[in-house]
């Protein structure tokens, strides 16, 4: 009989431990689907997404949008920074067509791009996405150098012009250095929907998961007609638009 | 051509003390803003959320840029084998290394959170060119140090050719990356442009050179060395050429940017109507900062002239400051191209207002003080300096 080497050993134990890996992974997987859990890994099996409706949106709405969004993540109470200083996470933009002169009315955040040039020019990897295509900052990584903001084609970011207190215990955030929408990151990971959306009655803003064909956005997206905004920056947005 | 030798500056004089005292105080004073800036944040700033990059990051990018700039001279000597460039290769090694640290302590006192340097240190992210950068700007201290050690040591001067090839590559690269911190943010209307590269490299010859003579010119009138007309005037001719070369490279941007309708916003923005932008443009850096100084350096009235050379330079580092601020702060003024075909009329695309602040301007004139007081004592702790630069000494050509 041949003898066993240490080598010979380790390669067979390596391949044997990674298929139960593999296939106790699998089983896990189709057990807990079901449940989403605040621990469970993110991954790019979903994506998470958003279809505003600007003729369904009213500028109430919108107004009631960012009050959502300060009340629950804390921000627009500072009181040193002036109008251009004080961060803006999500804000009413009203536009006018040059050649039909419609006006139409929308909420403005991150837009959460698949290709975000935020990540790509962040030296230090504190723009980031995850699996999920969430674009968040770490705020222990971030250096406060500002060319994200200087990146975001939306206007999307803000700096954190002043010293705050009171800060909400889900959102720490810090001054010196960049910010902005989360899509309510830690009410998504508990299977809730962002603020900004739980604020609305009604189906003018859609939240979901743009990869699950069984999903409301997925299917209203296949119906209606809609749009990215600065579609042609190839950055494919998570966050449309309709009635643009 | 006789033997060139170099020795210290003798550093004991009032002049060199009141020199220090001076530049130090300008130093306490940038400090003193720092420390104000960063305690309140950045809301005492004329800095916003639309204008994120400020005046310290013009004087920041000023001196990184006129720093690989000053290199020039030695890449001359020693690539190009210019001979007379070469006694002054060493002072050009020394004021590169002085420019380059001002302008990154500019840069890293203005961060949000300079306490986490060391995070930028050893966190990258290599599709950033900022994390690019900050590679490119240690290699530039090690790369231009090994160069300074290969002319200073006379056992390591046959190296210091192939060295000097090496630093002079490691500069092209280090201001292309300089200029493509701009170049590739495609949704800026004033920045999306490949030529912002090249540019930027040009304007570095001319602020380098710009510096460089002042600063030789001031070591040698204060240490009552010898400077001769050859040297001065092939400066002079070089930074001609220089100056007129950045014009050009001005000229072909905007010519280029008129032609494309997505930018002619903008481009009416900088050249017509956008008040302190325009006026910086037209005033600042192409009357005051290119063709005055083409004037002083070529008109026979005032060619050769050391005073017209010396206000030449001068105009020439302040209107470089004027089109970094055009392109930095004027560029971000301009608002992006949210709606193509839509105008906006609330929420957001009106002309971002900046005014900015004592300690903004405190912060950036203190990296312009922290290189001049580098170059100051390391001419007294070394010999950069030939003891003589006159023509019988320095001008290979030269005939008694």
């Amino acid at each position: 009989m041949k003898e066993l080497n240490r080598r010979e050993f380790i390669k067979s134990t390596t391949v044997a431990t990674a298929g139960v890996a593999t296939v106790a992974s699998g089983i896990s997987l189709t057990t807990f689907a079901a449940e989403p859990k605040e621990t469970d890994p993110v991954t790019n099996e979903k994506r998470w997404g958003m279809l505003i409706d600007t003729n369904k949106l009213t500028e109430t709405d919108i107004d009631d949008m960012v009050n959502a969004c300060q009340e629950e993540q804390g921000w627009g109470e500072e009181t040193h920074s002036n109008a251009d200083q004080k961060p803006s996470w999500i804000k009413k933009v009203k536009v006018k067509d040059t050649a039909t002169q419609r006006i139409s009315n929308l909420a403005l955040m991150c837009q959460h791009c698949e290709e975000p040039p935020c990540v790509d020019v962040c030296p230090t990897n504190a723009s980031m996405k995850r699996e999920d295509g969430i674009v968040l900052v770490d705020r222990h990584l971030c250096i406060g150098c500002r060319y994200c903001m200087m990146a975001c084609p939306y206007d999307a970011r803000s700096f954190v012009h002043e010293e705050l207190t009171n800060q909400k215990e889900h959102m720490p955030r810090g001054k010196g250095t960049v910010e902005s929408c989360t899509m309510c990151v830690h009410k998504v990971d508990k299977g809730e929907q962002p603020a900004c959306v739980e604020a609305l009655n009604g189906d003018a803003v859609i939240f979901g998961d743009l990869l699950d064909p069984t999903s409301n956005i997925h299917q209203t997206l296949k119906r209606v007609q809609s749009t990215q905004i600065r579609a042609d920056l190839n950055l494919n947005t998570g966050v449309r638009y309709s009635g643009i | 051509m006789s033997i060139i030798r170099y020795e210290q500056t003798q550093g004991k004089s009032l002049g060199f003390y009141a020199l220090i005292a001076g530049l130090g105080a300008f130093v306490l004073a940038a400090l003193g803003s720092v420390y104000f800036m960063e305690h309140n944040g950045h809301h005492v700033t004329g800095m916003s959320n639309h204008i994120v990059w400020g005046l310290p990051h013009v004087f920041a990018l000023f001196l990184i840029v006129a720093a690989s700039g000053a290199l020039n001279i030695a890449s001359i000597a020693s690539v190009f084998n210019k001979k007379i460039y070469k006694p002054l290769s060493r002072l050009s090694g020394l004021v590169a290394l002085a420019l380059l640290a001002g302008g990154l302590m500019v840069l890293v006192l203005d961060l949000g959170r300079p306490d986490r340097l060391i995070v930028a240190m050893t966190e990258y992210n290599f599709e950033s060119i900022f994390a690019w950068n900050i590679i490119l700007y240690n290699g530039f201290f090690l790369i231009v140090g090994v160069y300074l050690w290969m002319m200073f040591e006379r056992r390591m001067n046959k190296y210091s050719r192939k060295v000097g090839i090496a630093a002079f590559t490691w500069r092209l690269i280090l201001t292309t990356g300089t200029g493509s911190i701009f170049g590739f943010l495609v949704a800026r209307q004033a920045y999306d442009a490949v030529i912002m590269a090249p540019m930027f490299v040009v304007m570095s010859f001319a602020f380098g050179l710009a510096f460089f003579v002042l600063v030789l010119m001031a070591s040698y009138k204060w240490t009552e060395r010898p400077l001769g007309d050859a040297i001065i005037n092939r400066l002079s001719n070089l930074l001609g050429v220089f100056v007129a070369a950045v014009m050009y490279f001005v000229a072909v941007y905007h010519l280029g940017n008129l032609y494309l309708a997505e930018n002619s916003g903008v481009e009416n923005f900088i050249l017509m109507d956008g008040g302190i932008y325009t006026q910086l443009f037209w005033y600042g850096q192409i009357i005051l900062g290119g063709l005055l100084p083409l004037a002083l350096l070529y008109s026979p009235a005032t060619k050769g002239n050391r005073s017209m050379l010396g206000l030449a330079s001068v105009l020439i580092i302040l209107g470089g400051i004027a089109q970094l601020y055009v392109i930095i702060i004027g560029g971000q003024a301009y608002p992006m191209e949210l709606f193509p075909g839509k105008e906006i009329l609330e929420g957001y695309g009106t002309i971002a207002a900046y005014t900015p602040t004592l300690a903004e301007l405190m912060l950036g004139l203190g990296g312009i003080a922290v290189a001049l007081i580098a170059i100051t004592y390391l001419v007294k702790f070394l010999p950069f300096l030939p003891e003589s630069l006159a023509d019988n000494v320095a001008d290979p050509h030269h005939k008694n």
